[in-house]
């Protein structure tokens, strides 16, 4: 209670000191906006309906990325974690891709795939694709050697095992590394707008910093950190259902 | 009904620097059917090493396993077996963990949750079938485990400590209820553990393991206690003291070699 009020409270202070200063001029509002202006520009593009349609290109680039990226990452983690031969041949491969510093695909992507969603996806993929893959990878590899021999002395077969336990043990990896990837995928989504694009939450931010509207910057925020902060909750819903199998606090995916 | 035999079974282990390390060496060992067998012996003699041979998940290095006399090839589909750890699927609740060798098997759902129903019953668990293992106690899971290697009815039954994790009242209470569900069951034990108390008060006949690297069997001692027996009165009984010194006087020694080497070179 006393944490809740005081964190408040904080707001509170921090939006009264920036309204009343750049008010009164000690701040410039030409840089920093002003909280009554930023609150009035997110209204009017609720009122006017303008943001839905820029939020519905965000999430729908998110959703693509976070889907297609994580297929694609199962997929492989589980592939070279069984095929001992081929994690070793291409790991150094793995090593190199994943230290790209991912914003400079986008140009790429952007030649490739265009100004529409589709470069969007792809970059996001990049971002999502290595955490699945590696927590995949992980998963299966660490799954408790007990719990396979006694699933084979139960009459498992290999696709049985697959399917009752190296899945679960990745599922568990991947679900809890839920909350990155999907925050990875919003991230993708916006960084592809923001270089190059014609719709999105990204465009709009790129599109009032190009004419100098820094309330509409910051308003662009705004919506964006209500979106993730609505979406990370409902994740954490979801997380917590699937995980439902785990003592609450503990990491447990039969690997120890 | 099932008979088990080792012959002249030699397991070494490769080390990764390519060194071998012997764990047990030309063992011969023989189980009539639906006979329950303890295997005792100092800690690091080679005990589980045995039981995943027999299980077919190890290759003994020379020599041979034999199922009703024909050499097992590959996993033993007859056995079932109690591992030491903890070996319940967590993401599975106790119905689901004790049916899914009902379900690899390809029996149809509604027969394997009655059969499954029935068991987890049977093993005193009713009203936790939808409990996932760790909101169960220790000795719970242990009774989920059971069941589980129970339902698929294996003629031959593995344990490598089954109860080794569990208090002395909770694993009383659970070695009485094995023999109760292993009794006239027809079902073939090989039971290891280091506890004498537990080896005498189960089973028909103990065998002793040396000290290791290299362990052998040293001494089998029948054990002469009519059935059914009452494992919580059983330790007060003339005949179960008389094997337990019998026993004792040759297992001290390998405790002690074994306690002379593990202290002289610090290894282990």
């Amino acid at each position: 209670m006393l944490v809740r009020s005081a964190q408040l409270l904080l707001a509170l202070v921090l939006l009264v000191v920036w309204e009343v200063g750049a008010g009164t001029g000690l701040i410039d509002p030409f840089f920093f906006s002003q909280p009554s202006a930023i609150a009035q520009q997110v209204i009017t593009w609720v009122v006017e309906g303008t943001i839905f349609e820029h939020l519905r290109v965000t999430l729908i680039e998110a959703l693509l990325a976070l889907v297609i990226g994580t297929a694609a990452g199962l997929g492989i983690g589980f592939l070279l974690a069984r095929v001992e031969l081929l994690a070793e041949i291409l790991d150094p491969y793995i090593k190199v891709l994943n230290s790209l510093p991912r914003v400079v695909l986008a140009p790429i992507f952007l030649l490739w795939f265009g100004l529409g969603i589709w470069s969007k996806v792809a970059f996001g993929v990049t971002l999502v694709f290595f955490i699945v893959f590696f927590n995949t990878y992980q998963g299966v590899r660490e799954v408790n050697r007990v719990l396979v021999d006694n699933a084979r002395m139960l009459g498992a077969k290999e696709s049985q095992l697959v399917r009752h336990v190296f899945l679960p043990s990745a599922l568990s990896w991947i679900f809890s590394s839920l909350h990155v990837s999907v925050g990875f995928a919003i991230v993708g989504a916006v960084v592809g707008e923001y270089l190059g694009s014609s719709a999105g939450v990204g465009f709009l931010i790129s599109q009032a910093e190009g004419v100098f509207d820094t309330t509409a910057v910051f308003a662009g925020m705004v919506v964006l950190s209500i979106v993730v902060l609505v979406i990370d909750a409902a994740v954490h819903r979801i997380e917590r259902y699937l995980l439902r199998w785990r003592p609450t606090g503990a990491v447990d995916t039969g690997a120890n | 009904m099932a008979e088990v035999s080792l012959s002249e079974v030699s397991i070494s282990y490769r080390g990764t620097d390519g060194s071998e390390y012997p764990a047990v060496r030309e063992i011969d060992l023989h189980l009539p059917a639906g006979r329950f067998v303890s295997v005792v012996g100092p800690t690091g003699c080679g005990k589980s090493t045995l039981l995943n041979a027999v299980a077919g998940l190890l290759r003994p290095t020379t020599g041979e396993v034999r199922i009703d006399g024909a050499p097992l090839r590959g996993l033993n589909d007859r056995a079932g077996y109690l591992f030491q750890q903890d070996a319940l699927l967590p993401w599975k609740t106790v119905l689901e963990n004790v049916e899914l060798g009902l379900r690899l098997r390809g029996v149809p759902q509604a027969e394997r949750v009655e059969r499954a129903t029935e068991l987890v019953r049977r093993v005193g668990l009713a009203g936790f079938e939808r409990s996932y293992p760790h909101q169960l106690s220790g000795g719970m899971r242990r009774r989920t485990a059971v069941a589980q290697t129970w339902i698929v009815d294996p003629d031959i039954l593995l344990m490598d400590e089954p109860f080794g994790a569990l208090d002395v009242q909770t694993r009383q209470i659970m070695e009485n209820e094995l023999l109760r569900l292993w009794a006239g069951s027809g079902k073939t034990v090989l039971f290891v553990t280091h506890d004498l108390d537990e080896a005498i008060s189960l089973s028909d006949e103990v065998v002793l393991l040396s000290a290791g690297p290299g362990s052998r069997v040293v001494g089998r001692y029948p054990v002469e206690l009519p059935r059914p027996r009452d494992l919580l009165n059983i330790r007060t009984e003339p005949a179960f003291s008389e094997s337990y010194a019998r026993i004792w006087a040759d297992l001290r020694e390998e405790v002690m070699t074994s306690y002379e080497r593990s202290t002289a070179q610090p290894v282990d």
